[in-house]
């Protein structure tokens, strides 16, 4: 609670993980006008290379894509970055794969398509929930 | 279109009644077939072995009725043949213990009749001595027949010849019935003759007395077929002789033989030569006397072998009457666990079909939700734009914000018909939960009130109390009911009308029914009402998944759901959920990662 205080004009650094790249950018958009510095990845392979140059706070993942099966690329990202928070979307209905999420070390899910404000109620109660350092 | 359903239904109704004849004619024929193998199995080993006991039966009878009457023949051929041996030997004793000159003197002749008359009970009558030229010459006894002439006689001329000689029966000078002895002697050359006349009654009592049964009898014939014994009226001795020669038994010295007499009347004979052959005595009896006892024993018989076969013939059919009666229960329980199954089938054919809709659906409905997702994002985009100043003097504003609106409330409207479409694969929220039913029923009548109040319904509930919890996930709970109470209400026009909720427990299932006094569902459309995009709402206001996806959620639970409903009057949708534990589906299996 103390972090989040202490750093309300510091925007929270979010990372929009997702293969359809229209919704990462229109995402990406909306978030960064409400004050998230956000990076944008369309596959687990970019996500990984992103996060080796600078580092994220919020990783917003979806977990059905193409080239990765997204529980893979929570396991790497969770390698990477240990400290990286993990919020998933998943598929309607999906909620056997979120739960196997969870039990790989994300902090929540949200089924898509979700609203923005969830999302970003969701990232927020996540960022205060972030482990210490 | 209804002519065709009558017609097929006459046609199966047909079908129906062909397989039970035919059926029936199957169970005849083995009925027929079961009767047939019992009765031979049973029926023939019982009448050979009877036919086979009766007639070694008969055979050992008859052969001891041959035999009794052989050995009566043979007792009296001996008694007869010896009483006219001994006669004779007397006759000879006289004849050789006097000379002729001794014998014609008549004293002489008296005493000797005298004495051989006391010593065999009076059976010689008399004595006379005969000369070669047929003239009796001195005579002893009742007759005076001193110089009488037998030259012409028939006896005579035999006696003459031979040593000796015992005469047939014949009636002679006196007219009664006698027969004579003879002894031949020589002298000078010259025979002479000693005879004697036998008393015919005597002889006659030796076979006379003789009876045999009831119906059998003795006499004696002479190859002439005369009687040599009292005439007997029924015996016709002449034809008698004649049949004994044609069986080539009248010079056997014993035979039996079985004839027929003039009235069709069955009799058994016993025939055995005596006098050397020159005679035959005959035992006759009635065939049905002589075999009385066998003709008894062969009626028990034969009854009792009538009442066996009639027990068993009795027995075979109720036997196999018993036995079809098993097998058609047998095969009727059969047909019914095969209907079942058939049911079953069906069934998992529309699991499985209702399961390949869902997988299709999930499929579209990923597909569509990230453009949908886009489109939503975008309008909010141009949203967040026209936040901006330098657009908020536009003219359009207002309708920017109300087109935008549209599209986001539309967007939306498509996430909705894809979460349903994906519940109808999968779960929204698959935990499954203690759940209370009737918390869970006023909770929906909570989210209904609205609605409710606005279409003029009036909600009410018949909830009873302390049922217990069941297990299942909640929201697909709610999913259900939600489902059913808005189908209730959508059924009710703008008049208004009434929702009764109830639930209660029957047996070991949970019990919940949602009945609307509503329109009422079309009984054609009854029986479709669960399958997956059929609906009876016009286009755009239903997508016809809502009672598929119940359907499908209650089936899950191991539950039912049905529906009754009359046109006009209202529609019932009743719930059943198992309460017991071991109807729980594990959570995992119902899971798919997405």
């Amino acid at each position: 609670m103390r972090k989040n205080e202490k750093r309300p004009s510091t925007p929270i650094r979010l990372l929009l993980i997702d293969d359809e790249v229209d919704y990462v950018n229109v995402l990406s958009n909306r978030l960064s006008k409400r004050n998230f510095d956000v990076g944008k990845a369309t596959s687990g392979a970019e996500a990984f290379q992103m996060l080796r140059k600078r580092d994220f706070d919020i990783a917003v993942l979806d977990l059905k894509m193409e080239d990765m099966d997204g529980i893979e690329i929570l396991k790497i990202l969770k390698k990477i970055a240990p400290e990286l928070v993990v919020i998933m979307l998943t598929g309607h209905g999906s909620a056997e794969a979120a739960r196997e999420g969870i039990r790989q070390g994300a902090y929540d899910y949200l089924t898509k398509p979700c609203e923005l404000d969830e999302l970003i109620d969701k990232i927020k109660e996540a960022h205060g929930h972030q482990p210490a350092g | 279109m209804f002519g065709l359903i009558d017609d097929s239904i006459r046609y199966k109704g047909n079908q129906i009644m062909d397989k039970e004849k035919s059926k029936k004619k199957n169970y005849r024929s083995l009925m027929r077939n079961v009767v047939l193998t019992i009765l031979l199995t049973a029926l023939t080993p019982t009448l050979v072995v009877s036919i086979f006991i009766l007639n070694q039966f008969a055979d050992s009878y008859q052969k001891k009725v041959h035999d009794h009457f052989t050995l009566l023949a043979r007792k009296h051929k001996t008694i007869i043949d010896l009483f006219l041996e001994e006669k004779l030997m007397d006759i000879r004793l006289l004849a050789s213990a006097y000379r002729f000159e001794e014998l014609g003197n008549e004293s002489l002749l008296n005493r000797k009749l005298i004495e051989i008359q006391q010593a065999h009970d009076r059976v010689f009558v008399d004595v006379g001595l005969v000369n070669s030229k047929g003239l009796q010459i001195a005579y002893a006894g009742p007759h005076n027949l001193t110089g009488a002439s037998y030259a012409d006689s028939e006896w005579f001329k035999t006696a003459i010849n031979n040593p000796y000689f015992i005469s047939d029966v014949f009636k002679g000078l006196r007219g009664t019935p006698h027969f004579i002895v003879s002894v031949r002697q020589e002298i000078d050359g010259k025979p002479w003759i000693l005879k004697s006349t036998i008393d015919f009654g005597e002889f006659n009592i030796l076979v006379e007395n003789l009876r045999i049964g009831e119906s059998g009898f003795a006499y004696i014939l002479n190859k002439k077929g005369e009687f040599q014994t009292s005439p007997i009226a029924e015996v016709k001795p002449g034809i008698l002789i004649d049949h004994f020669e044609k069986n080539g038994i009248l010079d056997r010295p014993n035979s039996i033989l079985k004839l027929k007499n003039n009235d069709g009347k069955e009799l058994i004979y016993n025939v055995t030569s005596i006098k050397k052959g020159e005679w035959v005595m005959v035992l006759q009896q009635d065939y049905d006397d002589a075999f009385a006892e066998l003709k008894v024993t062969q009626k028990i018989a034969v009854l009792i072998i009538v009442v066996a076969s009639l027990c068993i013939i009795a027995s075979s059919f109720i036997l196999s009457d018993i036995l079809i009666g098993r097998i058609s229960l047998a095969d009727e329980e059969k047909e019914s666990a095969d209907k079942e199954k058939e049911i079953l089938a069906q069934q998992v054919i529309e699991t499985g079909k209702l399961a390949a809709v869902g997988e299709l659906a999930a499929g579209i409905a990923h597909e569509i939700n990230n453009p949908v997702a886009i489109m939503i994002e975008e309008a909010g985009w141009i949203q967040d734009l026209l936040e901006e100043e330098d657009l908020k003097q536009s003219e359009n504003l207002e309708e920017f914000y109300r087109s935008l609106k549209q599209i986001n409330t539309q967007g939306r409207r498509c996430k909705d018909i894809t979460h349903k479409l994906l519940s109808f694969a999968r779960k929204t929220d698959p935990r499954v939960v203690q759940i209370s039913i009737n918390d869970l029923l006023k909770e929906i009548v909570h989210l209904s009130s609205q609605r409710a109040k606005y279409d003029n319904i009036a909600i009410h509930t018949e909830l009873e109390k302390h049922l217990p919890a069941i297990s299942a996930s909640e929201t697909e709970m709610q999913q259900v009911f939600l489902n059913l109470v808005n189908n209730a209400m959508d059924a009710i026009d703008k008049r208004g009308g009434s929702i009764t909720l109830t639930s209660k427990l029957v047996g070991d299932d949970l019990a919940v029914m949602v009945a609307d006094n509503g329109a009422g569902i079309a009984e054609a459309n009854l029986s479709r009402i669960f399958d997956p995009f059929y609906t009876t709402k016009p286009v755009g206001k239903g997508t016809g998944l809502g009672l598929s996806i119940c359907f499908g959620i209650i089936k899950k639970l191991g539950g039912d759901i049905h529906v009754r409903s009359t046109k006009g009057k209202g529609t019932t949708f009743e719930v059943r959920i198992p309460v017991k534990k071991e109807a729980e589906l594990p959570q995992e299996d119902a899971l798919d990662t997405g």
